[in-house]
């Protein structure tokens, strides 16, 4: 992940630079994008944890009689060749996606973290072993490595969740690793040693808060990638598993159809870019508060 | 010197500088006649920087500046447009600013940012060009031009940057100079080599605008001072007349704050002065005699080494140091940048281990103990830094800062410290109980310091390292804070270990001073004797070289 991303968070604190931006900040307004997302990820909660409130119908109820209809009052999103409710299904899938790609960030985040203290804290030839496998790990393609990690262990939602989350915790690991030499050298953290503080304490109080922070902050932007990553996965078949609603799944069901029933494809895809998007705009905001408060 | 029938060089009058709705420059008038050097003198935020560049037109982006007139070489250019500006910036007027760091491009050699000027103003041939740059080189003192002129302003030191830039600034050889804060980042000794070559510019008739917050530099250089306060000229005269019997309060106060030759034990902040000169008290001087001989060191230092890793072989940063510290006495430690101060205090904070020698705490083992059994002991030393904001956790109120400290400092954990001891903090370093709900980023540079200093004292230390405490301050909140350090002291009989590179602070703090060179101590002695007659020839060069102020 990440060096894109650290590059849009770079421009986006020099975009918090100019006046406009500054004058907003100092009012705590959010922006008109910020409420949208906040919106739509409002939305996502409600359909993960009570999707019943949300759908319209039993997202695996079979009607034949009603296959391939068209976005209409009936079916908002249209149906599929068993005559499934899109909307339904979609609303369904949303747990899983969502589980996959948050699921798949906490697991990048802690082994990023595992690896990110060990080079931070364990002294020079740790640091020069978890630097080199980190790099070796950069090597592979995000993707392939996670390929490599379904063709060992076998298709399924789990194994794509892990595989997934093992292949953005170099990213992680290296810029935790990064946040704590800055920090373990930083005045304060001297300081606090002439005060006579332990240096468990100090990691604790100090150390950890500092470089962690910013580090959630980025996650946020992780959710996103995480999600479009499994959904590609499953996609390939390598995920979720028919008839489960992952959206993935469901775009490569509709992928046969796609001349003849575009809503199958177009919906689903349209909730996977929503996601990343809403989650990646919230991440950003997050990060401009953050520096507003630092 | 100033002649009011010659030409002047330039003349604003109603100088006039605004950012958005806010006016920052209310109303300054001033002339500098040629060969003459008028001086600004303010402290941060007064306007003085924003007014040298609002007479090159470059006042910053957002702003807005009005004069009555603007007449620089006899051209009015209250109207000009930035075409016009930029035809009168280098012929006209040259600029020297702070940092050459950032002034000049690091990614080109520095002839080239020289021979900038010469090719955008001047029909010269490219030969032509190189050897007026290495003449410009060589007049403003630059060791091998040809080389120099090679280099990138990166590749070359301090002093050496400074010298190219000036070398820039003159090269079209403008009549006006405008030198903001010229030596603000240098050492004591290259300051001396850039000012005498400023004097030197200016007595070939180069009219000059000095702006500077020190006082002791503008004394040395300037026919006249306006002294500036809020964006208005407070008062103005010639030098003799402003250093010698100022009207205002506030360059009273100024004067006052200046710490070279200003006793020991003597307050440099008095709510109203009775005079720019402060009398001797004798009292304030034998009060602080500590017989060095009778008693053991609080902290000593014996034949000190440590050497770090630097590509290509081993850079020796202290080397065989000794130094001792009494209880109650103040120990000053002078010399350049990259003379190993530094690294002293850590070694005797216990924050870096010495390659030889030993550091010694109360006649027992400090540097040899491990860090187990150290920490405990760690209270006894408290330290206070240059950058006081850096050494806070950007998240804690000072509240939590101090309530920590506190704690630091009580093993027996205790786990609430009361409002109460926090606000005696405050109250003892002068600080109001409500800044503790407040972070340190929204302080001022004094009020940080003196939470800084609030927190050293929270674990009652008996020794406090002060590494550059003041330097980043201005005058008048550097002498609050040296008094507030001398107070301190004498209340609680704190020894004090006090860095600096400015020998008029070291003068003024200490009764003791050991001067450093490159990583050796090559001179210890009492302040007196020191300062009176220096033994040692580096010393006696550092003193010469230190800007002092001519008081009345």
């Amino acid at each position: 992940m990440s060096e894109l991303e650290l590059r849009q968070t770079t421009i986006d604190a020099e975009i918090a630079h100019a006046p406009a931006a500054r004058r907003r900040q100092r009012l705590r307004l959010p922006r008109v994008g910020t409420i949208l997302a906040g919106a739509f990820v409002v939305f996502l909660l409600v359909a993960t944890a009570f999707p019943v409130l949300l759908e319209t119908q039993d997202p695996n109820q079979i009607a034949p009689s009603e296959a391939f209809e068209a976005p209409s009052l009936a079916h908002w999103f249209g149906t599929d060749e068993s005559g499934r409710d899109i909307y339904s299904r979609v609303v369904e899938g949303t747990s899983t996606s969502l589980l996959i790609g948050v699921t798949a960030t906490v697991i990048g985040l802690a082994l990023g973290l595992v690896l990110g203290v060990l080079a931070g804290f364990g002294g020079r030839f740790v640091d020069y072993g978890v630097n080199r496998l980190v790099e070796v790990l950069f090597a592979f393609p995000g993707l392939l490595l996670a390929l490599l990690v379904i063709v060992v262990y076998g298709p399924g939602p789990v194994t794509a969740t892990i595989a997934v989350g093992l292949s953005t915790a170099p990213g992680y690991a290296r810029i935790i690793r990064g946040q704590f030499v800055a920090i373990r050298s930083s005045q304060y953290v001297e300081a606090a040693r002439v005060l006579g503080h332990a240096r468990g304490r100090i990691i604790v109080r100090h150390v950890l808060p500092n470089a962690l922070i910013p580090i959630f902050v980025l996650a946020t932007l992780g959710i996103g990638q995480a999600i479009v990553w499994a959904s590609a996965l499953s996609y390939l078949g390598l995920g979720a598993q028919p008839p489960a609603p992952e959206w993935g799944a469901m775009l490569a069901a509709g992928r046969t159809y796609l001349s003849v029933a575009w809503w199958m494809t177009v919906f689903p895809g349209l909730m996977i870019v929503g996601t990343t998007i809403s989650t990646t705009v919230l991440g950003r905001a997050l990060a401009r508060r953050g520096r507003g408060d630092a | 010197m100033s002649d009011p029938h010659d030409a002047p060089l330039l003349e604003v009058t109603d100088l006039r500088v605004a950012f958005g709705d806010t006016e920052v420059v209310h109303g300054v008038s001033l002339r500098i006649a040629p060969g003459e050097c008028v001086a600004i003198v303010g402290e941060s935020g007064s306007g003085k920087s924003v007014t040298a560049r609002a007479l090159l037109g470059m006042a910053g982006r957002g702003s807005r500046a009005e004069s009555g007139t603007l007449r620089i070489g006899g051209r009015e250019l209250g109207n000009a447009g930035e075409r016009e500006w930029r035809r009168i910036r280098g012929r006209d007027v040259g600029l020297i600013l702070q940092d050459a760091l950032v002034s000049l491009d690091p990614l080109r050699p520095v002839g080239r940012e020289i021979d900038d000027p010469l090719r955008i103003h001047e029909r010269m041939s490219q030969p032509e060009r190189r050897a007026r740059v290495h003449e410009l080189l060589a007049s403003v003192g630059m060791p091998d031009p040809a080389f120099a002129a090679r280099r990138r302003s990166g590749e070359l030191s301090g002093g050496l940057r400074q010298r190219a830039l000036i070398a820039a600034a003159i090269a079209l050889d403008p009549p006006l100079l405008i030198a903001d804060e010229p030596t603000t980042a240098l050492d004591a000794t290259v300051q001396a080599r850039i000012l005498t070559l400023i004097a030197e510019i200016r007595s070939r008739g180069t009219g000059v605008l000095l702006i500077s917050h020190d006082l002791a530099v503008v004394g040395q250089l300037a026919d006249r001072i306006l002294v500036m306060r809020g964006g208005v000229i407070v008062e103005s005269g010639t030098a003799a007349e402003v250093l010698g019997s100022p009207r205002e309060p506030y360059t009273r106060q100024l004067i006052a704050a200046v710490p070279s030759d200003v006793p020991r034990g003597v307050a440099l902040t008095r709510p109203e002065p009775t005079g720019p000169t402060v009398a001797v008290l004798p009292e304030a001087r034998r009060s602080r005699e500590v017989d060095t001989t009778r008693e053991p060191a609080l902290l000593a230092l014996d034949h000190v080494s440590k050497s770090f890793a630097v590509p290509g072989g081993r850079f020796t940063a202290v080397d065989d140091v000794s130094l001792e510290v009494h209880r109650g006495e103040t120990l000053g430690l002078v010399g350049e940048s990259g003379s190993g101060k530094t690294t002293v205090a850590r070694l005797a904070l216990g924050l870096t281990a010495p390659d030889a020698g030993d550091v010694t705490l109360d006649g027992a083992p400090w540097s040899r103990l491990d860090e187990h059994a150290r920490r405990p002991q760690r209270r006894r030393i408290g330290a206070i830094y240059q950058d006081a904001l850096s050494s806070f956790d950007p998240r804690w109120t000072v509240e939590r800062i101090l309530a920590d400290a506190v704690g630091a400092a009580t093993p027996g954990h205790t786990p609430t410290v009361s409002n109460h001891e926090v606000a005696a903090l405050l109250e003892q370093v002068g600080l109001e109980a409500s800044v503790a709900r407040r972070r340190p980023l929204t302080l001022s540079g004094g009020q940080r310091q003196r939470v800084a200093i609030a927190r050293a004292l929270a674990a009652a230390p008996e020794i406090l390292i002060c590494d550059e405490p003041v330097s980043a301050l201005d005058v008048t909140i550097q002498a609050q804070i040296l008094d507030l350090l001398d107070d301190l002291q004498r209340q609680r009989g704190l020894a004090l270990l006090f860095i600096s590179h400015d020998l008029g602070v070291v003068r003024h703090m200490a009764d003791r001073v050991a001067v450093m060179q490159a990583g050796r101590v090559v001179e210890t002695g009492a302040a007196d004797r020191l300062f009176a007659e220096p033994a040692h020839p580096y010393t006696a060069r550092l003193v010469a070289d230190a800007p002092r102020l001519a008081r009345a």
